[in-house]
């Protein structure tokens, strides 16, 4: 029987699941190998249980926790599909500011004052805080980045259906750069987060003229003490190194750090 | 079965993607209709406030994040804006290059769009995932188009989504030359798919309903409006500046969606196609107005499910206009430009026309030259209230001649017309009757 495989998505720009239907050279081998059973795109949510659920996007509210619990309930291997699901992405940094006041500056107060009257909708307005999917439920896979990498996409249903276990290296963006012989990004000028940050998308970012922002996440080994000094020394300011840190890293341990 | 004993409740959870989740709610007693709502359910996130304290630079990079199928758009209409506080005017090259850009995008999500949506509805498949085994012609085709379109973007921005090499004043890396021939080839060879998507769509059984409303998108006075333009209604036949925005968009609130409703001249505006074809008509390619005639597109025209067919006519137009500009970039190469900057305080304002409408971004920066303000305004959420007008309209027409089944899909279809997302094949309705 082939595996049955379910896209879930939560708070996201949904282009982690585009990436996925990006993968045209071999989207149609892959739906010759798997049953998708749930997408929300394209079928009805009914199937009681799947082989492996990939989970988009980042969890905000306590409806979204109790629909994060069941599909985790009802999955062999559960997938956090990108940055959002894995690291809480760029709109973690919300979380360094009120709900109340985060949607004041989107509706304005009068607005969101009257917005939040209806008591049959309130369950919609409930916003806790930004929370990756691992601050919920036990993950079996990250598939990194915003977006995540289709190549990696495909090693790990490649490994989940031939009944290996996929194996994503922790090697840091760097070394990919290095390897890529880009001109380092500090020696154009630039401050980068490619030594701290893990690879596996090619420094895509840096061979293409910019820096690292660590949308991948932080390596576990790596030496952020080190990595400070070196932004300090490049003349960064300690606010602009939080500002950095805050741009795709602010629900990592990193991003929370608070130095005066 | 009589009219007066139509007793609908339909309630369709997490219905489309309308930048993510949204559910239709519409009951109807004895025949008269009670309720039609359309809900708006997506978790915030924020981006208007937690942009505060970001580099001018940071910006589009981050803002585009806003929508993976957007992305592009966004992130322009954000570097606009962000230039436009910080004084910057760009060179005709980087124009050049951006309007390549958008309309790469405008391919991939028009192409999207039909093909996921309307092809099944054609092959009276409940998705497109079926078609795979029944009519692999047409999904192969499909997949061909849209891999084309996205090479075209990654060949412009670096990657397909979330690109990296769009900035402040240029390109941090311009595009390759070589690569860009190569897209020129793929594209004039890409003419027979066209003709056949084309030929597919003037099959399709367009629900004839009409209901006119105010048409809102850019116009410019020597192209049709993408890039650039003021901000036209067809309702004044007249133009605003695009720092007049708010003017435009009269946001307001309601308890039943996590978006902000626009409305100007009456209780609802459209954006998107059908909006601008409607108002840019005559500026379309010549290629383009002869599809929209072969596809029985009559400006204006008033029934919103042709919104499929002003992409069709508006994939036609950018592939042409591509092909115009490729050659003007292959004959006059690129040269490598400064885009350094040092932030500065300022407020500014951009907007683009995305596949779905008009988007409106709009930045301050503080003296320290850190964002101190942000707003953007999506298509979409300027769309939602004309949809619920148009259910609202179209429902009680509908409910004499059709089944709860019947009402159901032309529900479904009216949103999949306004939302070019693959994943608005709305085929997932839980319909039930009160009685």
């Amino acid at each position: 029987m082939k595996p049955k495989v379910a896209f879930f998505d939560f708070a996201g720009c949904e282009g982690c699941q585009l990436a996925v239907l990006n993968c045209e050279d071999v989207l149609l081998d892959i739906l010759g190998l798997v049953d998708i059973v749930e997408f929300r795109e394209a079928i009805s949510e009914t199937a009681p249980r799947f082989d492996v659920a990939f989970i988009e996007g980042s969890i905000h509210r306590e409806e979204d926790v109790e629909r994060l619990r069941g599909i985790r309930a009802r999955s062999t291997y559960l997938v956090a599909l990108g940055a959002c699901a894995c690291i809480g992405n760029v709109q973690a940094r919300s979380n360094f500011i009120a709900p109340a006041e985060n949607f004041k500056r989107v509706y304005g107060e009068v607005d969101r004052n009257q917005a939040q009257t209806d008591p049959e909708f309130w369950p919609l307005w409930a916003h806790t805080r930004v929370r990756a999917v691992k601050e919920i439920v036990p993950v079996d896979f990250e598939l990194r980045g915003c977006p995540m990498v289709p190549a990696e996409f495909v090693h790990l249903v490649k490994a989940l259906v031939s009944g290996s276990i996929p194996h994503f290296p922790a090697n840091a963006v760097c070394v990919e750069c290095k390897a890529n012989e880009n001109e380092c990004a500090f020696d154009r000028g630039e401050t980068c987060m490619g030594q701290i940050t893990y690879g596996g998308c090619g420094a895509i970012c840096v061979t293409n003229g910019y820096r690292c922002d660590g949308c991948r996440g932080v390596l576990p080994h790596a030496n952020l003490a080190a990595h400070r000094q070196l932004l300090r020394e490049k003349g960064l300011s300690d606010a602009l190194i939080q500002n950095r840190y805050r741009l795709f890293c602010s629900a990592e341990p990193l991003g929370q750090e608070i130095r005066r | 079965m009589k009219n007066d004993t139509k007793t609908y409740n339909i309630d369709v959870h997490h219905v489309t993607r309308i930048e993510g989740h949204g559910n239709i709610r519409i009951n109807t007693r004895a025949g008269v209709v009670e309720e039609v709502k359309l809900c708006i359910v997506e978790a915030n996130r924020f981006f208007e406030s937690f942009t505060r304290g970001m580099l001018p630079q940071e910006i589009p990079w981050v803002v585009g994040r806003i929508c993976g199928i957007c992305c592009v758009g966004h992130q322009l209409a954000a570097t606009k804006a962000v230039e436009d506080s910080q004084g910057i005017t760009v060179s005709p090259q980087t124009v050049l290059l951006r309007k390549m850009f958008n309309e790469s995008q405008f391919l991939q999500s028009h192409v999207l769009h039909v093909y996921f949506l309307a092809v099944p509805d054609f092959v009276g498949a409940p998705s497109v995932l079926p078609l795979a085994s029944s009519h692999p012609e047409v999904v192969k085709r499909a997949l061909r188009l849209k891999k084309l379109a996205n090479d075209y973007t990654a060949v412009m921005g670096g990657r397909v989504i979330h690109p990296m090499s769009n900035t402040l004043k240029g390109w941090r890396k311009l595009p390759d030359l070589a690569q860009i021939e190569q897209i020129r080839d793929r594209l004039l060879a890409a003419v027979p798919d066209v003709l056949e998507t084309i030929a597919i769509v003037k099959t399709l059984k367009i629900p004839q309903y009409e209901r006119e409303t105010e048409y809102v998108s850019l116009k410019h006075p020597d192209e049709y409006a993408l890039y650039d333009g003021d901000v036209f209604s067809s309702d004044t036949q007249k133009a605003v500046p695009v720092r007049n925005y708010r003017w435009v968009t009269n946001e307001f609130t309601v308890p039943h969606s996590t978006t902000k409703w626009s409305r100007w001249h009456r209780d609802s505006y459209a954006v998107g196609a059908l909006a601008r074809v409607n108002n840019n008509f005559a500026q379309l390619r010549p290629e383009a107005q002869g599809v929209a005639e072969t596809l029985g597109l009559k400006v204006p025209c008033y029934n919103p499910y042709m919104n499929n067919v002003a992409q069709v006519v508006e994939i036609v137009h950018c592939a042409y206009n591509s092909l115009a500009m490729m050659e003007t970039v292959l004959n006059g190469g690129l040269q490598a430009e400064d885009i350094s900057h040092t932030p500065v305080a300022g407020r500014g304002f951009g907007a683009v026309e995305v596949p779905r409408g008009i988007l409106f971004h709009e930045y301050a920066f503080d003296e320290t030259g850190r964002c101190s303000d942000a707003n953007s305004i999506i298509p979409t959420s300027q769309n939602i209230n004309n949809i619920e007008q148009d259910m609202k309209a179209f429902v009680p027409q509908m409910l004499p001649n059709m089944s709860k089944e019947e009402l159901t899909l032309h529900m479904e279809m009216l949103l999949r017309a306004y939302d070019p997302c693959i994943s608005c094949s709305v085929h997932m309705l839980d319909v039930e009757f009160t009685d």
